[in-house]
């Protein structure tokens, strides 16, 4: 028993003990345990970074490979392309200084071309004398072409008055108004009257619708062709009888002269002048003198004569045709008798070559 | 005397229209139009006032008078109806609401309806009547169009007698003068090919209207123009201009120049059909409207182009026009002054040839004597074109003293607001350009702030590279001038004074700054002598 309570209170001891060992076991192993666990994390990790790294080296060798195909598939039109590029500037430059010269030399000596401009204004100036001076001339000639018709208006004004006055002339016995005895000379008006026809109040003449036309200095003569009808005196007595309009018949009595082209040029113009030329050669070179000899053949037809086919026989011209015109066969006649009628035939016809024709033969 | 005619023609119209016998009925008729005529043979010579009183005391007997005419229309002898027909012409020629009164009246139908049966006068009065009423307003203008007019008066076109053509062709004119639309519808019924025959009939009278109305009918737009042309006028207006009679003339220059304003094409072929040397014998006719209208038509085809403008120039049209300045006064000289500003606004070898050719006298001229703002505005408007192209053109119109005139004109207080800034904007653009002193220092003195600085601004320019300029500035007494202009400081015209003001010795810019005498004497009393 004593063993007994000795070992119980080894017991207590020994369960302490016991415990106090086994935990130290347990920490001993817990640290062996972090302590493997360490190592092996460590050496797990070494072997995923080696793998890791040769994972990444093989990715990059990969990458190199495949990279540096696909460059050197495009490398040459990538080389072209930059040649191309680099030889374009290059002709560009060059361009652009050629042009560069000849925009300089082509301004220079069309656009800006001082001697020119120079030249070209002086022309202009000179120009503009002539056509000054041309322009004068015409203002000038237009201006004395009215001073002519004016004069010649107030002309025939003093001419018409003169007409109108030609009582004032003066007699033998008594001296007219313009002619005074006092003076050396008599009036111009005095001379004008003894030169001008009396002036009877007879109908004027109606001014002609081409007067307007003739004071143009180029226009010659009148339209030809008339628009209007000439007007007559509207008192004339109609005449009786079956006759045209009288004005009508004037118009076409008085119908202006048309000539043609050749006509109407004179022989002295120069196209007149110029046919002379060609007269004078054909005057030279003809073959021979009869002019109006006809052609070879102009005879052909009248000389030989051909007899139509229905009138010529073996030996001439047959009568037939104009002797007689049916031929007459007695025997294929059926019967001897000729057709009978069987109506009575009109008695006036019956006389007819009988009674009253004594060359009328009777059948 | 009127006024008893008036109403003695009215009395026996209102009396017995219906018992009377035909000579009456004539006598009436002739009564009616005699009333009208004599107010109008008093137009003439009358005072306006007098007509307005003749007229407006019986208007309303005139309207009455216009219902009386009616039944007047439709009688059966014709001389009746020619009659009427004529005193309504004469009525819808006087006056506005007559001519109201006789459409409203509804006369135009029968009038038009029963025109392709009768006889040329018959024929001549209706035209007349319908150019008497066409010409006041364009809404007239437009109910004949609408009553059907237009076709009548192109089957009258087609008649051979040459006065009927002729009172169809001016009522045409008439018609077509006032709008587009108007001359569309003149185009769209068929007129156009029937006037350019007319234009070849001989009769002078007949080509001066024919003309008138292609001008009336090819001003309003370029469509019209060219169907115009496409009938074949140009070759027929071409050969016209050489023809003595004036009016003919004016007309067919008219008639060119609205053609040629339109389009570069149009003026082309104007210019194609030779009317080169011969528009300028135009140019010295006697008459004025002849020269005012040959400048119209040269400057309708110089202002397209600079090639159309070297082609006048070529073929010495602008001695021509230039001629023609100066022996015209007034407005006929305006399409001339205009041509030589839109030949020189083209390039500076126009503008050269045109110097060159002695322009700038006649503008600089016309500038002075004239007194109606609008030419003169228009001889600026030249000058200036002409010296804006570089320093040469600048010293040609400086030489020629045109600057000072300028300058006058753009002072004066009677100018209008239109010629100042025409006037303003030459100056500027002669002045930005002229580098030719003599002539820029008298404007020194006398030109307003907002030309100065142009001028300072050419001095500022020219004297740090001129010493010979620099000492006749001094002489002159122009830095004298320009110290004595006050400008705000940072402003360009401070910057040319600065400029100018750098360009001399400290001490002459004192010198000649205001109040140095005072400055000076301020000096001497300050002194203190040494003994």
């Amino acid at each position: 028993m004593a063993a007994l309570a000795r070992l119980q209170e080894r017991l207590e001891g020994l369960r302490e003990e016991y415990f106090l060992t086994n935990r130290a076991i347990d920490e001993d192993r817990k640290t062996k345990y972090k302590a493997a666990v360490k190592i092996q994390r460590w050496f797990r990790a070494c072997r995923v970074r080696a793998y890791l790294r040769h994972l990444s080296r093989m990715v990059i060798l990969i990458q190199k490979w495949w990279r540096g195909y696909l460059r050197r598939k495009n490398f040459r039109e990538i080389v072209e392309r930059a040649y191309f590029i680099k030889k374009l500037k290059f002709y560009n430059e060059m361009a652009v200084r050629i042009q560069k010269m000849w925009r300089g030399y082509y301004v220079r000596k069309y656009i800006h071309n001082f001697y020119v401009l120079k030249k070209y204004l002086k022309a202009v100036s000179v120009n503009n004398e002539l056509v000054r001076s041309e322009l004068q001339e015409y203002a000038e000639m237009k201006e004395n072409e009215k001073k002519m018709k004016d004069l010649e208006k107030k002309e025939k004004e003093k001419k018409y008055q003169a007409r109108k006055m030609h009582y004032l002339l003066s007699t033998e016995q008594i001296p007219g108004i313009y002619n005074s005895p006092f003076k050396k000379s008599p009036d111009p008006m005095e001379l004008l009257l003894r030169k001008s026809k009396p002036l009877t109040h007879r109908k004027q003449q109606v001014k002609s619708p081409f007067a307007e036309l003739y004071d143009w200095p180029t226009c010659k003569k009148p339209p030809a062709f008339v628009t209007a009808l000439p007007l007559l005196p509207a008192d004339r007595q109609k005449p009786q009888g079956p006759f045209r309009n009288p004005a009508e018949v004037l118009q076409q009595r008085y119908k202006p002269l048309e000539p043609t082209l050749r006509v109407r040029e004179s022989m002295y113009s120069p196209q007149a002048k110029a046919k002379e030329a060609t007269q004078r050669e054909e005057w030279r070179n003809p073959l021979h003198d009869n002019e109006f000899l006809p052609f070879s053949s102009y005879h052909k037809n009248d000389e030989k004569y051909e007899p139509s086919l229905c009138k010529s026989g073996k030996y001439g011209q047959e009568a037939y045709g104009t002797k007689y015109f049916r031929e007459v066969y007695p025997k294929k006649w059926i019967a001897d008798k000729d057709f009978e009628t069987l109506f009575s035939s009109i008695a006036l016809f019956e006389k007819f070559g009988k009674t009253y024709s004594s060359t009328g033969q009777i059948v | 005397m009127t006024l008893w005619c008036l109403m003695k023609g009215r009395r026996r119209l209102e009396e017995s229209t219906r018992e009377m016998t035909e000579r009456e009925k004539i006598n009436a008729a002739k009564a009616g139009g005699l009333t009208v005529f004599v107010t109008q043979s008093s137009e003439s010579s009358a005072i306006p006032g007098y007509l307005l009183f003749s007229v407006s005391w019986p208007v309303w007997r005139f309207a009455s008078v216009v219902c009386l005419l009616r039944p007047l229309l439709m009688d059966v002898i014709p001389s009746i109806r020619q009659t009427s027909a004529l005193a309504l012409g004469r009525l819808g020629d006087y006056d506005v609401k007559l001519a109201e009164a006789i459409v409203k009246a509804g006369i135009l139908p029968q009038l038009i309806c029963s025109l392709p049966e009768e006889n040329r006068y018959y024929k001549k009065t209706a035209a007349f009547v319908l150019r008497a009423i066409a010409k006041h307003s364009p809404q007239l203008a437009q109910a004949i169009v609408q009553c059907g007019a237009l076709e009548m008066l192109v089957i009258c076109l087609e008649d051979f007698d040459p006065g009927v053509k002729e009172g169809a062709s001016w009522a045409l004119g008439y018609i077509a003068r006032h709008n587009p639309e108007l001359s569309q519808a003149v185009v769209d019924a068929g007129a156009v090919p029937l006037l350019v025959l007319c234009i070849q009939e001989p009769e002078i009278a007949l080509k001066r209207i024919a003309a008138s109305t292609l001008s009336d009918i090819s001003k309003h737009s370029p469509e019209l123009a060219q169907t115009v042309v496409d009938a074949g006028a140009i070759a027929h207006l071409a050969q016209m201009i050489s023809n003595p009679d004036a009016k003919l003339k004016r007309q067919v220059l008219s008639a060119l120049s609205q053609i040629a304003k339109h389009s570069v094409d149009l003026a082309e072929l104007v210019v194609e059909a030779e009317i080169f040397p011969v528009v300028l014998t135009c140019l010295t006719d006697s008459d004025e409207y002849v020269k005012k209208n040959g400048a119209t038509l040269i400057r309708e085809i110089a202002k397209h182009t600079p090639e159309l403008s070297q082609f006048i120039v070529n073929s010495g049209g602008v001695a021509a026009v230039i001629d023609c300045i100066g022996s015209c006064k007034g407005t006929v000289r305006l399409p001339g002054i205009m041509t030589l500003g839109y030949v020189a606004a083209h390039s500076e070898n126009l503008s050269m040839a045109v110097i060159v050719s002695k322009g700038i006298p006649p503008l600089c001229v016309c500038l002075i004597e004239e007194h109606e703002d609008h030419i003169k505005a228009a001889a600026a408007w030249a000058l200036g074109q002409i010296g804006r192209h570089s320093a040469e053109h600048a010293r040609h119109v400086a030489v020629a003293n045109v600057l000072p005139t300028l300058l006058d004109v753009f002072m004066d207080t009677h100018s209008s607001e239109d010629l100042k800034m025409k006037t303003k904007k030459a100056l500027k653009n002669i002045l930005q350009k002229c580098t030719h002193f003599p002539a820029l220092e008298p404007l020194l003195h006398d030109a307003p702030p907002s030309i100065m600085k142009y001028i300072i601004g050419q001095f500022s320019k020219v004297l740090p590279h001129d010493s010979k300029a620099r000492r006749l500035f001094v002489t002159t007494g122009g830095l004298k001038k320009v110290q004595e202009i006050k400008a705000e400081p940072g402003s360009l015209l401070q910057e040319y004074i600065n400029t100018i003001n750098n360009c001399y010795p400290e001490e002459i810019v004192r010198y000649y700054s205001p109040g140095y005498s005072e400055m000076l004497l301020e000096r001497v009393e300050n002194y203190q002598p040494v003994l």
